[in-house]
């Protein structure tokens, strides 16, 4: 049982860290797609390690099993947003740093 | 650390409300609306009043985003500079805020178990309700039940929002290209009709999942409506996530393609639909000898005649909801089409 709330803590440590460092990117990265990559960390590997460690912490009846389906839910859904939004902006024409600073050079 | 919990939530609350407020890009004004509405749900859940909390998440968070953007796509995403002075507007609002905030100094205090509202009704509630409706969710026998005309005047009010909105806008349909038309310019009629009905073609991932996706969301919403009962959810919920489910067929596939599985002419029969099929249960039980809307008489045991009784009026509620979100979906977006055109 020890064993189980040391690892439980642990993964939840682990969520909160990625959480952190998603939103500090969201505010410090110099892009668009370098913001979604930061958010989508926050979206998958936070959510997901939280949820594993709560996963731990409850006894396995119907709430480990609504936390098991919101996870795998998740695991699905929240990549997708993110390939989503970044399409649409490559839909849009927004272009990466890299790109943006060879066609400016392009019109030079 | 509850309150913590709460102050933090609490302020998170007030810094987007005036963020909104200073904002004048639309868009990023809707997004902090979905913001706001899954703080508030937040705060709901840290009271312990979790159905609310469900129905701001599903309601405010979910389907209000999807309609407002809907409108904005209608209109501009910038908010126009006003050219009046609006010292009149806001001497209006300081002198409601200040009556209001005055207002609150006469309130008891907060969850004092003295509070007049834990004496008046909730103790028969409490103690009578397992005997009464026997429900384990007694958020629902107060809501379906002692409280049945309150939600049918709500059910009412979904309703003629739904009325309100296709008197005013409509759902236009797509005109199918005549036939001696399209054996005219048959080319251009194709091309028309793959160009005016996209969809996300270009997006197969958006594509996969949805499709792997909105059959769970359905089985959720059932789950939802009918496991209301004994534990969070209901008629509302479930109707608006039954809805949500469609809306992401719409947006994925095309709105053609949702007219194809619910056709707005199946719509307008389930809009008044559940409203009649709810205030038809309270028919009945006064045919049966009731009163309006008294499920005791509906079965030979009261309790089980207040659980058929319920189960009826929440299908009632969830069918109105769901028909009503999907009708003011269409009627938005049928409207962006033909302005497109």
């Amino acid at each position: 049982m020890i064993m189980l709330e040391i690892l439980s803590g642990f993964l939840l440590a682990i969520g909160v860290f990625f959480g952190l460092t998603g939103a500090i990117g969201l505010f410090r990265f110099p892009d668009f797609f370098t913001r979604v990559h930061s958010a989508s960390v926050t979206d998958s590997m936070a959510a997901v390690c939280i949820l594993a460690g709560l996963l731990l912490q409850s006894d396995f009846g119907l709430t480990a099993v609504k936390l098991l389906f919101i996870l795998l839910f998740l695991l699905v859904t929240s990549p997708t947003a993110s390939h989503a939004l970044a399409k649409a902006a490559r839909h849009g024409g927004l272009l990466s740093i890299p790109e943006h600073k060879h066609s400016v050079k392009g019109q030079d | 650390m509850a309150e913590l919990i709460d102050l933090v939530l609490l302020g998170m609350l007030a810094a987007t409300a005036l963020r909104v407020i200073f904002l004048r890009d639309l868009f990023a004004v809707v997004m902090l609306f979905g913001i706001y509405s899954f703080l508030s749900a937040a705060i709901f859940v840290s009271l312990d009043a979790v159905d609310v909390a469900f129905t701001e998440a599903s309601v405010g968070a979910g389907i209000s985003t999807v309609l407002m953007l809907g409108t904005l796509a209608l209109t501009e995403r910038k908010e126009k500079v006003t050219q009046h002075k609006s010292w009149l507007p806001l001497l209006v609002v300081i002198t409601t805020g200040g009556a209001l905030i005055y207002g609150t100094l006469d309130m008891p205090p907060f969850a004092n178990p003295d509070n007049p509202v834990h004496h008046h009704v909730a103790p028969r509630y409490i103690e009578q309700s397992p005997q009464e409706v026997g429900l384990p969710n007694m958020v629902t026998s107060v809501l379906a039940s002692y409280r049945g005309f309150d939600t049918l005047g709500e059910t009412v009010v979904v309703f003629s929002a739904a009325v309100g909105v296709l008197s005013l806008l409509g759902i236009r349909r797509r005109r199918e290209p005549a036939s001696g038309l399209a054996s005219e310019s048959d080319n251009t009629g194709q091309a028309d009709l793959s160009e005016s009905d996209p969809g996300l073609r270009a997006h197969e991932v958006l594509r996969v999942i949805a499709k792997l996706i909105i059959p769970l969301i359905l089985l959720f919403a059932l789950y939802v409506q009918f496991h209301g009962d004994f534990g969070p959810g209901g008629g509302f919920q479930a109707g608006v996530i039954a809805a949500a489910a469609f809306i992401l067929y719409a947006l994925v596939f095309g709105i053609g393609s949702g007219f194809q599985v619910v056709s707005p002419n199946v719509l307008r029969w389930l809009t008044p639909f559940g409203v009649l099929l709810y205030a038809g249960v309270g028919v009945l039980c006064m045919l049966m000898g009731g009163q309006f809307l008294d499920y005791n008489v509906l079965a030979s045991d009261p309790v089980h005649g207040q659980h058929y009784g319920i189960i009826a009026i929440e299908l009632g509620v969830g069918i109105t909801v769901f028909a009503v979100m999907l009708n003011i979906f269409y009627a938005f977006t049928s409207q962006t089409e033909r302005v497109g055109q």
